[in-house]
Parts: structure tokens; C-alpha cells; sequence
């Protein structure tokens, strides 16, 4: 990717978005550049799945600009062409497919012609395998492949989502509350993991857990009313007068 | 690439399926032309007619199957696109009876004789050919399938909005079809065939020859919906059954995969009502009823669905139950029955008969698989929970 081209992997300006007279998202603008991992965090009703909604194209903003890529105006498109572009999104709730197996959860989710034709004759390469392969490793699902989604524990589950994300291959991932649920030692593993997939991908990731959070170590950006309340290194954003009184509480 | 997909669609329930509907297309027209009348093998003439008409309500059942098991779109106006077929070929029979109808006009079906109408209507053009006819049978309910599909999952309507629709689809097209004006015979319908590709309706020989073709077209249709529910198309449908959204955010179109089932669903709708009007005789509005097209959803919630077979199964089941019971002193409670069986069912078997006899296998391979991998050292097994 030539960094001098696109200098910004998502851009929000001055993005709108009312639900009846609610202004879930009030004139938000942020970028988020090549390669970064963003966490944001804000009391419930900020905006951020909102935020999302409009990346994913779930939802329409009023007014605003948002630009994937540095060249795709997301605001015309719908899920499917966001995420034909690049896009990942794991839910809030973790959405993997119950009655499939976690294997056949990746490979659903595997980047490939998804047209109905190309899909019917569609047959699994070795390569193809092998990535699968690779991501249950990763995602430390090896054990499990042939179990069905729907019998694993919550954990897992979000992972597995995870791993579709990664067998999506987008450029930009879109994690919703990754660790809801998790116990602290799989909170952490999940942030080895987030950790692990920054190195190729870029992330934004919501989050509450602030434990969490300052596990990730990386740039913060607290979000309130549907803008942006403040921006840095979660020290600084932890120190924030305005933060601390909407949010983390003293 | 065709031959793995046919390996791959083929498990033991399919297979046996298969071979049992193979047999009887063979052996059912022999035990009713071959054995004497007096012999305790003989099927009587009568039977393989009601059997033929079952088989069309399995591949019926079939179709709904693959959109309402597999893509979770409950159809409840799927005798329209039955019905529909059925129309098409009823025309083709129409245009053969020529010059042996009451009126004995060449070209003019009895009913536009008697309607005073001067000219066949456009629509009606072509249908003395069987080819034609025969494509009519699959275009006709696919092109409505696909322009109401187009609309109706482009603007994302899905779940019981989409159930009413379908059904409210069905009510028009009977009130359109009982109209004499709409030129299908009115509330008459098409009936008093004659011959089928030059063999007469009524003959033995025919009714045996219609019998063994709907099995071979329910074991095509089964063939064709078992291919598709076995490739990753399957899979994706199964996922936008249980997370719509979440497969369209794996970059996939959801509304083409469900207007891609739906329409062949229609199709095949289409071919079951075609092999059924011959073998009852009649295609009348009665057939758009809404109340066909419930029963219909309720053979294979009572078979199974999700598992194909059981879509079979149940309707040949249920529809025979009908007949028994609706001949007897029992005649009167059926549709109380109907009601009864539908409300069990869900209740006590909310899996159908197939799912439900799947469910058990899976179990006990799983158990038996985990037993193997924990080998010498397992704990005691624990007690299965109650589902």
C-alpha cells in the first residue's frame, strides 16, 4: 500500500445522524490512519455502534463525509459493497452462524467471489485450507473446527467472529465490544490477538473495559453525545476533566 | 465439477430415498398392470393415481423446503406457483381435446365457446404444443416468483411481513382466476381432458406412466435441492437463515441468493402442479386457496424440515392420513385433526419426523465419538440432558 497516496484508511467529517429528533451522532470527525489500531470508548448512547452503523453502511448519515480508503465515499454504498471494499465488522453481540461448524464459519467468511453462481460451483483450494488452517490457529480453535458455532462457550464464540474477520482479509476491521463477557484471562488473550492481527490490519476497536484498553496501549478516542470529547494516549484521555466526569467517573 | 458435487450430495438417507422412489416408479406400474386383478400383489388402478398425486405434493413439499428450511423464507402462497404450473399444462390439455369437446370447435376451449368469445386469446397461443407448454410450466411461475422476489427482498422484507405477502399473493391470483373474463375457464377451471401427448388421459397405461414420471421428478428435484444444499451455497443460505445481517457484512448479496431459491422454488412448484392436472383431471381457482398453500407448510413442518426427505415424507404422510380420514365416519373432524397435528408437531416435535430422527443419530455419534477420544482414562460419560 503506498502510504503517500492514502494517507487516511477512514475519515469522518462532520458526520450526522438522527434517530427522531435524537442526534445520535452530532458533527463526529476523526481519521484513523494505515495500520492503526484505535480504541473508543464513551458511556453508553455516545454513538459508537452508530459510528459504525454508518462505516458498515447499516445506516445513512444526515449529512457529513465519509471517506474509506482515501478514495471511497462509504455514504452511497450498501453492507455489501462496504464490505466487498474492505470492511470487517464483528457485532456487539457475538453473530457467528449457530448451525454451522466453526469451520465452515471461516469459510463462509473466506475472502472469495461471493455471487451466486461462483458460489454454487465453488470448491475448496488447498491454499484455501491452509488459511483456514492458519486462522483456527490463531484464533486457538484448531481443537474445535468440527464442532457447531452454536455449542461453543461466549469466549470462543467471539473469537470465531474474529477469525471470520480475518478470513474476510478487509483492510479495516470494526471490532464492537470484543471482551464483553470474557473472563480476565481470555480478556487478555484477546488482546494478544488484536495485537497480533494489528501487525497486517488496521483496527478500530469500541470498547468499555478500560483494563482493556490500556492492555492494547494505543491512541484513544472517548466519544460522548455523538462527538468527539477528547483524543491521545489513554493516560491522557484518562485525565481529561470532561472524561472523567461523563464518563469514568471520579 | 459435476460429479463431485453428486458424490458429495449423496448421504445414506438420500440414497435410500432415492433407490426406494426408483423402486417404486418400476415396480408400481408392474403390480398394477401385470398381476392379475385377483392376486393379493395387485395395486388397483385407483391407488396409483392417489399416489401420483402425492408424489406432486412431495416435490410441493420439496420446494418449500429448500426456501422455508434452508433460507428460512416461509412461503404461505407457494400453490400459486403450483397452481400456476398446473394451469399451464391444463392449457396444453385444453388445446388437445380439438373438435371432441361439446361444442366440437377446433381451436376455442368448451368454456369460450360458451362465453361467445370469437377468438383465442393471445396468451393462449402456442399451448397446443406440449414444448411450449412444458416451458410455460417452469417460465410462467418463475417470472412471478422473480418479479415478486425482486421487490420483495431488494426492500429487505423478510420474516412474517413476507409470509403475508406471499399469501395475499395467492388470494389475488384465485379471485383473478375465478373471473370468466381472466379467460381460464372461471371458477370451472380446465377440466374433461382428453389425450397427453397423443396418449389418452384415462387409460391405465397413462395414469402408470404419470405415476413413475413424478417419481423420477421428485428424485431430480431431490437431486437438484440436495446439490445445492450440500455446495457453499447451501451454506450461505443456511447463514442468512440464522444471521441475515451478518452474512450480508461478509459481502454477500443476501436478496440474489433468496431470489435465486425462491424462483427455482417456484419452478419446481411450477412441474409439481404440471404432473398433478393430469392425474386428477381438473385445475380449477380452488387451487390459489390460501388454505392450500398452509397445508402444504405443514406436511413439512411435519416431516422435518431443513432435511429434504422429511419435506417428502410429510406430505405423502399427511395427505394419506387425509384420505383416510376424510372417507370415514372421521370426515368431518379432519381439518380439526390437521389443526391438532400442526399445533403437536411444534409442540412436541419441533424438529418434524426426519429432523427429529437426524437429531438422534448426531447425538449418539457424538457420544460415541467422545467416548473414543477420551479413551481409557475418560470420566464416566455424563448423563445426556433432557432437550
Amino acid at each position: 500500500m503506498n502510504d503517500t497516496l492514502t494517507p487516511t484508511m477512514l475519515y469522518l467529517d462532520g458526520v450526522t445522524v438522527t434517530f427522531d429528533g435524537f442526534r445520535a451522532l452530532n458533527n463526529l470527525s476523526f481519521t484513523i490512519a494505515p495500520g492503526e489500531m484505535r480504541a473508543i470508548i464513551g458511556p453508553n448512547g455516545a454513538g459508537k455502534t452508530t459510528m459504525m452503523d454508518v462505516v458498515t453502511g447499516k445506516t445513512r448519515p444526515d449529512d457529513g463525509e465519509v471517506v474509506f480508503d482515501g478514495t471511497y465515499d462509504l455514504t452511497h454504498l450498501d453492507e455489501t459493497q462496504i464490505a466487498e471494499l474492505g470492511i470487517g465488522r464483528k457485532f456487539q453481540k457475538p453473530t457467528v452462524f449457530d448451525s454451522h461448524t466453526v469451520y465452515d464459519n471461516l469459510e463462509l467468511a473466506l475472502k472469495a467471489d461471493h455471487r451466486v453462481r461462483e458460489t454454487l460451483w465453488w470448491k475448496e483450494s488447498a491454499s484455501e485450507r491452509d488459511r483456514i488452517g492458519t486462522i483456527l490457529n490463531v484464533i486457538r480453535l484448531t481443537a474445535m473446527q468440527a464442532r457447531l458455532a452454536g455449542s461453543l462457550s461466549h469466549g470462543q464464540k467471539q473469537w470465531l467472529e474474529i477469525g471470520m474477520l480475518l478470513a474476510q482479509d478487509p483492510k479495516l476491521l470494526l471490532v464492537d465490544e470484543p471482551v464483553a463477557g470474557m473472563t480476565d484471562v481470555e480478556t487478555h488473550q484477546t488482546a494478544e490477538l488484536l495485537k497480533e492481527i494489528n501487525r497486517e490490519h488496521t483496527i478500530v476497536v469500541v470498547e468499555h473495559d478500560m483494563t482493556f484498553v490500556r492492555e492494547l496501549g494505543v491512541k484513544v478516542l472517548c466519544l460522548h453525545e455523538g462527538s468527539v470529547l477528547a483524543e491521545g494516549t489513554i493516560d491522557q484521555v484518562s485525565q481529561n476533566e470532561r472524561v472523567v466526569e461523563v464518563y469514568l467517573g471520579r | 465439477m459435476t460429479t463431485h458435487i453428486l458424490i458429495r450430495s449423496l448421504d445414506r438417507s438420500a440414497a435410500i430415498f432415492l433407490i426406494v422412489l426408483a423402486a417404486a416408479a418400476i415396480v408400481v406400474p408392474i403390480l398394477n398392470m401385470a398381476v392379475p386383478e385377483t392376486s393379493a400383489l395387485h395395486v388397483p388402478t385407483y391407488l396409483v393415481a392417489l399416489f401420483g398425486k402425492y408424489v406432486c405434493y412431495a416435490i410441493l413439499a420439496l420446494s418449500i423446503d429448500l426456501i422455508w428450511g434452508y433460507c428460512g423464507i416461509l412461503s404461505l402462497g407457494h400453490g400459486a406457483f403450483f397452481a400456476l404450473g398446473g394451469y399451464a399444462m391444463g392449457m396444453y390439455l385444453m388445446r388437445q381435446i380439438g373438435t371432441r369437446g361439446v361444442y366440437a370447435n377446433p381451436i376455442l376451449p368448451d368454456f369460450m365457446v360458451f362465453l361467445n368469445w370469437k377468438e383465442l386469446p393471445v396468451f393462449w397461443y402456442g399451448f397446443q404444443h406440449f414444448p411450449y407448454a412444458a416451458i410455460m410450466v417452469l417460465a410462467v411461475p418463475g417470472a412471478l416468483a422473480f418479479v415478486f422476489g425482486w421487490f420483495a427482498f431488494r426492500s429487505r422484507v423478510t420474516g412474517v411481513y413476507l409470509s403475508i405477502i406471499t399469501q395475499a399473493l395467492t388470494y389475488a391470483l384465485m379471485l383473478g382466476f375465478f373471473r370468466n373474463d381472466f379467460g381460464f375457464g372461471g371458477n370451472n377451471g380446465l377440466t374433461d381432458f382428453k389425450d397427453i401427448l397423443g396418449f389418452n388421459v384415462q387409460a391405465e397405461s397413462t395414469r402408470n406412466a404419470l405415476f413413475a414420471l413424478s417419481c423420477v421428478a421428485l428424485m431430480l428435484g431431490f437431486l437438484v435441492c440436495r446439490a445445492i444444499v450440500t455446495s457453499k451455497l447451501g451454506k450461505v443460505l443456511i447463514a442468512i437463515r440464522d444471521a441475515e445481517s451478518r452474512t450480508r457484512f461478509l459481502g454477500y448479496r443476501v436478496e440474489s441468493y433468496k431470489l435465486f431459491v425462491f424462483t427455482l422454488s417456484a419452478c419446481m412448484a411450477g412441474v409439481a402442479g404440471a404432473l398433478y392436472v393430469p392425474q386428477v383431471g381438473i385445475i380449477n381457482p380452488g387451487e390459489f386457496a390460501p388454505g392450500n398453500s398452509i397445508e402444504a407448510v405443514i406436511w413439512v413442518a411435519v416431516g422435518g424440515r431443513g432435511t429434504l426427505v422429511g419435506a417428502a415424507l410429510g406430505a405423502i404422510l399427511v395427505n394419506y392420513a387425509k384420505t383416510y380420514f376424510t372417507s370415514g365416519i372421521l370426515a368431518p373432524y379432519w381439518l380439526f385433526m390437521l389443526g391438532g397435528l400442526f399445533i403437536g408437531v411444534t409442540l412436541l416435535l419441533p424438529r418434524g419426523i426426519v429432523g427429529t430422527l437426524h437429531h438422534w443419530t448426531a447425538l449418539r455419534r457424538a457420544r460415541l465419538s467422545a467416548a473414543a477420544e477420551d479413551g481409557v482414562a475418560a470420566p464416566p460419560p455424563e448423563p445426556m440432558p433432557a432437550e
